[in-house]
């Protein structure tokens, strides 16, 4: 079975140290997923893969056969932004840009998990099942994703803008 | 001001004058300094936005040429000595490897000299690349493997053995001062000032500190590691670079080959973070001579471990801090000095921690020395706001301890020593609002509510206490401003200048700049930038980039004009105005004195039947350099929580109160003084490099034991700023992008003592430091 | 990364058919292993991917069992762990990052490997990697390194959160492998280093983790993990406390401790559970059985903090657990 990313079908590489991460980038040119350190410390390669958020850097390509990826590029329809990549731009939830389909990729993820009632480390009663998005919230569930430039509290803002409690 | 109170905008757009020839003495402001229409100091998006959400914004390692092959490295594993065994035959019979190079078949490769030698050296030290048996540092490359794929490169490179004959090495910073310190330079000019007799007024002051304060080696960790897709032309080299400074790096490699300049072609549009860190190191020429030798173009993609063996850091300092005061807080002794670690062959300045002090108080006497105890280490080098974010941990500290002696408010104290000129150098300010910054954030923050006696308020398990520090950098303009506005005759503009977005907003400030300067909207504006053809030797460093563009577009823009003026001819209601005479409004010039005498710019090129028109310029001289003490500065308030039970501290509210100047964009300005002050948090709290001293080696090159600061550790950070233009700099503007570190590691450290009692004088403020 | 072959496994039989008695190595969600290959501290050249083994959360006897495939996020969710185990829950959650939850295995997370900078560096001696080759940890950065069970050979900590709980709640992992299957109470799976820190666990070669039980364990439903560390998330333990406590009446009628950060091996803190058992439920007491508990604490150059970390924690965590008590 193939790996299926954006909707496409791709065979699987034949050397199975290739990385999901080095399948996109350097094999199908699928540049908009970022390498930041190639050992699952920094979240800038994150991508959904049957919705939920993973690190393609440290998935051996051949491990998602027959799943379904999606990418940064998977996200916004020709000119048209996920409204998430446009929240982005709006509250400067970015500066270099690097880390930038990672965090977004990963924050589609996160609220799904949180939309199931995942718990996370600042849940205060486990026994509860709705999570509300607080800011608190977004904080932790993202924490896997390091940004140098410091755009936290924009990111923060465009997830909560778009997801969070106050979004309407 | 803050980010998010837009000044109301005046329906009817205003036209703008050009800017003065220069900024010396005499000169009148720059008119967009007090420009007031249009988007300048407003909320504006990035240009580059859209492209970087969709993950469109190409990056040094995602160009490609055909036939590419993949580089790895392998690197040395002792500090100092010869290689004596070098087994490259397994790596060489590996599947997939088209090359193996070591010192033995490498190239022959010029050293690169001294930093900024004829304004355009950026190398991070003067040793030959791989050109002899010699390891300098441990970490150093000593062999490169090209391969078809990087999975089969990296394994090749990993079969590579080598064989070391040691010699003895300094490692160790304890070491390295006992072997002598050095006195050193900052751009040709000693790190040593002493006005007056400063220890003995030290020694006499009634109230006093004296202080010793230390910062570890920091790295830089850009998101996108460092990397270089390149190839070869002919005689000509064409390198995709991650760059914070793309001229400086084609004359460079151009030096290393003996090419000139402009045989290599650096091509930079976007950088995925640089602060300091992303100038030219071996990874660069390895990998352009492995290319020739191979004959075949080359990715060389730095692994994260590989950035830290390649690229320098920021370095370790050991600072006293001595004050000796009156009772009323005056200061008649202000010392800073001390020492900093370097390795023998950088290139780079030694890290001037200093540079603050001498200018922020009103000292009676100064004694301020940097020294350097060499080690063998890889180079260190510039890292954001060089000098004063560790500097001001130090002075900053400092303070509050004398203001905690002397039983004052330390924002008082530094109320009482503001002084009227530049205490060192004796020149005016060009434009100093530090107390103004403090009020209104003082106010802001509710500074009021601190308690004056540490260790006195409490949330649970969590102590809470406030602190307060002085950010301060300096106004730089380095010569070498150059752009090109190219008109269009649909009325559009293109600025083309050899700058750097790496994520200050360059692209997006330069367009709002263009836009108001030349009277547009700013989506007629396209900026060009990142690309070593282009106008301009600009380096993207001490955040010089919107000074230094502003300048070489406003004298393009008097250039412009008077093209404009000359094409527009007789039958144009401009005829026989002098460019002074006429403003930029509304896709067109009209007389200054009388907007009814309009012309269009469609409408002069249409009749004089030209297609576009072209001017290229040089910016003037920094003389408001030589006239002015120019600086930006910023109030930091920072309120601390540390956990009683576990020493664990974390950061509850931080706000910075900036004076920089006219802010150009709210938005990114906002975003960069925040991630200064990010990455401040990062140095207060966390970061540090482990270089093992026993044999130099870094042991924690990776983002998993390198702690920046992730989400939860950032608070919801609030910025301010005065807005109040400097008379004497391009739009009246300051650089923004390295302030926002500096003063940070002190005002946390300042409220960690508020809130616990307790002092800590080393950074990082790790929880064992506070049990 | 060496060269490797690649297999998937159907079942826990083909999988330990395909180690072919420890020649190939079992690839969970690759978080460790990937990137351990990567660094060459690990060679495998043949690789077993059993992530298609049970990742079934069951009901058994009171307790329950969970599949060795199941990802570390679906147990900390898992409605049963939340309520019954909370510090189960809490300490997944505590550990790593979402997407890393997302792709570990319960099997994996189990057998991750030390952190140590030592043992990931090439350039750096170490026992862990290379027997008999020395130690560069003992005196060099060790502000991460043990203070409990250590040895002259080995330093390391294990780096999980999960295990922490699992230990303090008397887990036991199934295993299998060609002779049949056996199972181990879990603070018997990993060893001390001694001098052959190169050996992690007791497993033999090509032994398979199929699954981890948890025993019916009343008192687990109020337990807690707290995490103690140099950033407020994404960073490994300087200390971690898992803990349950029952008071009866003021006395400690049954009580669970578990350290992390400070062995390798997930710490069960026996003698302090000892030294509480039947005594009053005080804070002074809790302090003098941590107390007890490091007292044969070894601190190296850097860490000495650590046991009066733990020793806090522990008081505190029991501390807050008691006061929560009906």
């Amino acid at each position: 079975m193939p790996i299926v990313i954006n909707g496409v079908a791709t065979e699987v590489p034949p050397d199975p140290r290739v990385s999901l991460l080095d399948l996109l980038r350097e094999r199908l040119t699928m540049t908009g997923t970022k390498k930041g350190c190639n050992q699952g410390a920094c979240g800038a390669c994150t991508v959904l893969a049957d919705g939920e958020r993973i690190l393609s850097c440290l998935a051996l390509a051949v491990q998602y056969d027959g799943r379904r990826i999606t990418t940064v590029e998977g996200l916004s329809e020709n000119d048209t932004l996920h409204p998430l990549q446009q929240a982005f731009v709006e509250h400067d939830g970015f500066q270099c840009g690097y880390c930038t389909p990672g965090q977004i990729c990963s924050a589609i993820g996160m609220v799904a998990e949180a939309n199931r009632g995942a718990p996370c480390h600042v849940t205060a009663d486990l026994a509860e099942e709705t999570v509300v998005l607080t800011r608190e919230q977004i904080r932790e569930r993202m924490s896997g994703n390091l940004c140098r430039c410091g755009a936290h509290n924009g990111i923060v803002e465009a997830i909560a803008a778009t997801y969070g409690d106050g979004a309407s | 001001m803050s980010e998010n109170h837009d000044a109301a905008r005046p329906a009817v757009k205003t036209a703008v004058g050009p800017a003065p020839d220069d900024w010396g003495p005499g000169r009148a402001p720059d008119p967009l300094s007090r420009h007031r229409s249009g988007t300048i100091g407003t909320r504006v998006s990035r240009v580059d936005g859209p492209l970087k959400v969709r993950g469109a914004a190409t990056f040094a390692a995602e160009f490609r040429f055909d036939g590419m092959v993949y580089a790895a490295l392998a690197f040395s594993t002792v500090p100092k000595g010869r290689i004596t065994e070098l087994d490259t035959a397994a790596a060489e019979g590996a599947p997939g490897v088209v090359l193996v190079m070591t010192y033995r078949n490498a190239p022959k490769i010029t050293p690169l000299p001294e930093w900024y030698t004829e304004g355009k050296a950026v190398a991070g030290d003067t040793l030959p690349v791989m050109q002899d048996d010699r390891i300098h540092w441990n970490g150093q490359p000593i062999a490169v493997v090209l391969a078809d794929t990087q999975e089969q490169a990296d394994h090749a490179a990993s079969l590579i053995r080598a064989g070391y004959e040691p010699e003895p090495a300094v490692t160790s910073f304890e070491q390295a001062k006992a072997a002598g310190r050095h006195p050193t330079f900052h751009y040709g000019r000693p790190l040593k000032t002493e006005i007056s007799d400063a220890e003995a007024a030290l020694a006499a002051a009634p109230v006093k500190v004296d202080e010793i304060y230390r910062t570890p080696f920091q790295n830089h960790n850009a998101i996108e590691p460092h990397a270089v897709t390149l190839a070869w032309d002919g005689d000509e080299l064409v390198v995709h670079d991650a760059s914070q400074a793309v001229v400086h790096t084609a004359w460079s490699l151009g030096y290393a080959f003996g090419l000139r300049q402009d045989q290599v072609h650096v091509s930079s549009p976007y950088v995925g973070g640089g602060f300091g860190g992303k100038s030219l190191w071996s990874h660069h020429i390895l990998a352009a001579a492995a290319a020739k030798l191979a004959g075949r173009p080359v990715r060389a993609a730095l692994t994260r471990e590989g950035v830290y063996r390649v690229v320098g850091g920021r370095t370790k300092t050991e600072q006293r801090v001595a004050i000796g005061a009156r009772p009323d807080g005056g200061f008649d002794a202000l010392v800073h000095t001390g020492v900093v670690a370097m390795g023998r062959h950088n290139t780079m300045p030694p890290e001037p921690f200093i540079t603050s002090t001498g200018s922020l108080y009103a000292a009676r006497s100064f004694t301020l020395e940097v020294e350097a105890a060499h080690m063998d280490m890889l180079a260190n080098t510039f890292m954001r706001a060089p000098g004063e974010a560790v500097g001001s941990f130090g002075l900053e500290c400092a303070i509050d301890e004398l203001a905690d002696r002397l039983g004052m408010d330390p924002i008082e104290l530094r109320v009482r020593n503001e002084p009227e000129r530049n205490p060192t150098s004796g020149l005016p300010f060009s434009s100093r609002h530090l107390l103004e910054a403090y009020r209104v954030g003082a106010e802001r923050f509710g500074w009021t509510e601190r308690s004056p006696r540490p260790g006195t308020r409490s949330e649970g398990e969590w102590r809470v206490g406030m602190g307060v520090a002085t950010a301060s950098h300096p106004y730089i303009r380095l010569p070498g401003g150059e752009a090109r506005i190219t008109l269009t005759a649909d009325g559009r503009v293109i600025i083309d200048v050899a700058a750097h977005e790496m994520g200050m907003g360059t692209e997006t400030t330069t367009a709002i700049v263009a836009a108001e300067r030349l009277g547009l909207d700013l989506d007629q504006v396209t900026v060009r930038q990142g690309d070593s053809r282009l106008p301009g030797l600009i380096m993207a460093g001490g955040a010089q980039q919107t000074a230094v563009i502003g300048g070489a577009v406003s004298a393009a823009h008097r250039a412009l004009l008077a093209v404009l003026i000359e094409l527009a001819g007789h039958d144009s209601p401009l005829a026989g105005l002098r460019p002074e005479e006429v403003g930029c409004v509304n896709g067109g010039l009209h007389k200054l004195e009388d907007p009814s005498r309009f012309e269009s710019y469609t409408d002069i090129l249409a009749r004089a039947g030209r297609g576009e028109v072209s001017v290229e310029a040089s910016g003037p001289p920094p003389l408001e350099l030589t006239h002015w003490s120019m600086r930006s500065y910023g109030a930091m308030f920072c309120e601390a929580r540390v956990n009683a039970v576990t020493g664990e501290t974390r950061i509850s509210r931080f706000l910075g109160s900036f004076d920089c100047g006219r802010i150009m964009n709210a938005k990114t300005a906002a975003s960069q003084f925040r991630g200064g002050i990010i990455m401040g948090l990062g140095l207060a709290l966390m970061e540090e490099t482990h270089l093992d001293e026993r044999h130099g080696r870094i042991m924690n090159p990776n983002l998993a034991e390198y702690h920046v600061p992730v989400h939860m550790d950032v608070p919801e950070i609030e910025v301010m700023w005065t807005d109040i233009p400097d008379p004497h700099s391009p739009m009246g503007a300051h650089g923004v992008g390295e302030i926002g570190i500096t003063g940070v590691g002190a005002a946390v450290a300042n409220a960690v003592y508020n809130a616990t009692g307790r002092r800590v004088r080393d950074l990082p403020i790790t929880l064992d430091k506070l049990l | 990364m060496r060269p490797f072959t690649y297999a998937r496994a159907a079942d826990a039989a083909d999988a330990v058919r395909l180690a072919d008695g420890g020649r190939a190595r079992y690839l969970g969600g690759g978080t460790n292993l990937v990137d351990l290959a990567r660094e060459t501290v690990e060679r495998p050249e043949a690789l077993v991917d059993v992530t298609g083994l049970s990742t079934a959360i069951e009901e058994i006897g009171g307790g329950l069992l969970i599949g060795a495939a199941a990802r570390n996020a679906a147990v900390a969710e898992h409605r049963a762990v939340r309520t019954r185990y909370p510090a189960l829950a809490r300490a997944i959650v505590a550990g790593a990052s979402a997407q890393i939850r997302n792709m570990a295995t319960v099997g994996g997370n189990i057998l991750q490997r030390t952190r140590c900078a030592y043992f990931y560096d090439d350039g750096s001696r170490c026992n862990k990697r290379r027997p008999e080759q020395g130690c560069d940890a003992i005196e060099g950065f060790n502000r991460g390194h043990a203070v409990l069970g250590a040895s002259a050979a080995c330093v390391a900590t294990h780096p999980s959160d999960m295990c922490v709980a699992l230990a303090a709640f008397d887990a036991t992992v199934h295993l299998r492998n060609a002779d049949g299957e056996r199972t181990l109470p879990i603070t018997d799976l990993h060893r001390l280093p001694g001098n052959r820190p190169d050996l992690d666990t007791v497993l033999e070669p090509g032994e398979l983790i199929t699954a981890v039980e948890l025993p019916a364990l009343a008192l687990a439903a109020s337990s807690a993990y707290r995490k103690v560390r140099d950033r407020a998330s994404y960073a490994f333990a300087l200390v971690s406390v898992a803990a349950a406590i029952e008071v009866t009446d003021g006395i400690v009628s049954d009580v669970r401790i578990a350290l992390g950060g400070v062995a390798h091996k997930p710490w069960r803190a026996w003698t302090a559970e000892a030294a509480l058992r039947g005594g009053p439920a005080t804070a002074e007491r809790f302090r003098r059985a941590a107390e007890e508990e490091l007292a044969s604490a070894v601190a190296l150059r850097h860490n000495a903090f650590k046991i009066e970390l733990a020793e806090r924690t522990i008081t505190t965590v029991l501390t807050d657990l008691a006061g929560e008590q009906p």
